[in-house]
């Protein structure tokens, strides 16, 4: 079980953050929803983002208190070797060679 | 309360929000050298920004009783071009030696390239032959955990540069732990879009504890919010934490990092 470290009761987190959470829920629903809805939702479909996105969905559910930390390593690049140049490239938010779509 | 905003980019704010700041109980900020939106062309600019970090910008938020410092460096992004940036390395001591000027930064990695590592390395000797305190940039998003690993066996590897006296900024869930084992200060920025929120920062003070955390907004040129310090002073509030560890996360944890610098006096 995960050590108590809020200091808030459970029935109280709920009170105070499930509107504001229930409203990010449906904007991701939203956004999946916009992609599917694209004469190119194929397309973004395979997008490493977007498989990305759909593998961080599933370690929502996962049980414990580590969900965030799953999800922002989910994004990251695993490798250590630095790169030969940064020209031109910028940070996407996913790491490109992962997003496994395995679920 | 008081706070002291430990990263906030002024030269990209309106004069407004030194009025915002000092309204707010944030009489003391220090300003990190940093990338202004797009590349410059020549190290002229580059004497013009120190110029403006060490002079302009005191005197703009005089104008208000808010002190301001800066940190001086040659920051990540542009490090990739390796002879602007060896003309920018060897201006830095002029403008360190200046009255607000509290050390080097915001020094680090962007994308995890060689250049960048070659430019981070030569500042991280520069700091430990002048014995500068040093402030650190970590990668955003995908890069940020592989960056700021290297980051730490570089600093690992010098070993006239203690870790108490350099705070790894930027840091998020999957970085804070390995920061803190090493010893470091750890930055949480809140930055609405690509970093975090006051909920997610006060989510980290009660997971990693209130030891060697500074919070700071990075304010800058894109969307940013100077009073973000105190919307999670608020969050804490709203949490039911008492005044005083509030003050000690916000007040008394930068003044005590920024200290080590004997030119730092907090307002």
């Amino acid at each position: 079980m995960t050590r108590p470290s809020c200091k808030l009761t459970a029935q109280e987190i709920l009170d105070t953050y499930f509107l504001e959470n229930r409203a990010r829920l449906l904007e991701i629903a939203s956004f999946l929803d916009r992609v599917d809805r694209a004469a190119d939702a194929a397309a973004g479909q395979g997008d490493y983002r977007y498989r990305a996105f759909r593998k961080a969905l599933g370690l929502l559910l996962e049980p414990g208190a580590a969900r965030t930390k799953a999800i922002q390593v989910n994004f990251s690049d695993p490798s250590s070797e630095p790169i030969a140049s940064a020209v031109g490239l910028k940070a996407t938010g996913a790491w490109a060679g992962g997003g496994d779509a395995g679920n | 309360m008081q706070v002291i905003e430990p990263h906030m980019h002024m030269v990209s704010r309106t004069t407004d929000d030194y009025l915002a700041l000092a309204l707010g109980g944030i009489h003391t900020v220090a300003e990190p050298a940093f990338w202004p939106g797009f590349d410059r062309s020549a190290a002229a600019s580059f004497h013009d920004y120190f110029n403006q970090l060490t002079v302009i910008e005191p005197a703009r938020a005089a104008r208000f009783k808010v002190r301001h410092y800066c940190w001086i460096g040659m920051n990540a992004k542009e490090a990739e071009n390796l002879e602007l940036a060896r003309e920018v390395l060897a201006m830095l001591p002029k403008y360190l030696d200046r009255p607000t000027a509290l050390g080097i930064g915001e020094v680090g990695l962007n994308k995890n390239s060689r250049n960048e590592i070659t430019i981070f390395e030569e500042q991280v000797e520069l700091a430990a032959r002048r014995r500068e305190l040093l402030l650190i940039h970590t990668p955003h998003l995908e890069d940020k955990l592989k960056g700021t690993r290297i980051i730490m066996d570089i600093l690992k590897n010098e070993p006239r540069i203690t870790p108490e006296r350099v705070l790894i900024d930027h840091a998020e869930e999957h970085t804070i732990g390995e920061i803190k084992e090493n010893g470091f200060w750890y930055g949480l920025t809140l930055y609405p879009d690509s970093k975090g929120s006051p909920a997610r920062a006060v989510d980290a003070l009660e997971i990693f504890g209130p030891e060697r955390i500074c919070i700071n907004s990075s304010a800058d040129w894109s969307v940013s919010d100077p009073i973000a310090t105190l919307r999670s002073a608020n969050e804490m509030r709203r949490r039911g934490y008492p005044e005083a560890l509030i003050g000690r996360v916000f007040y008394e944890n930068p003044k005590e990092f920024l200290s080590q610098c004997p030119k730092f006096s907090a307002a």
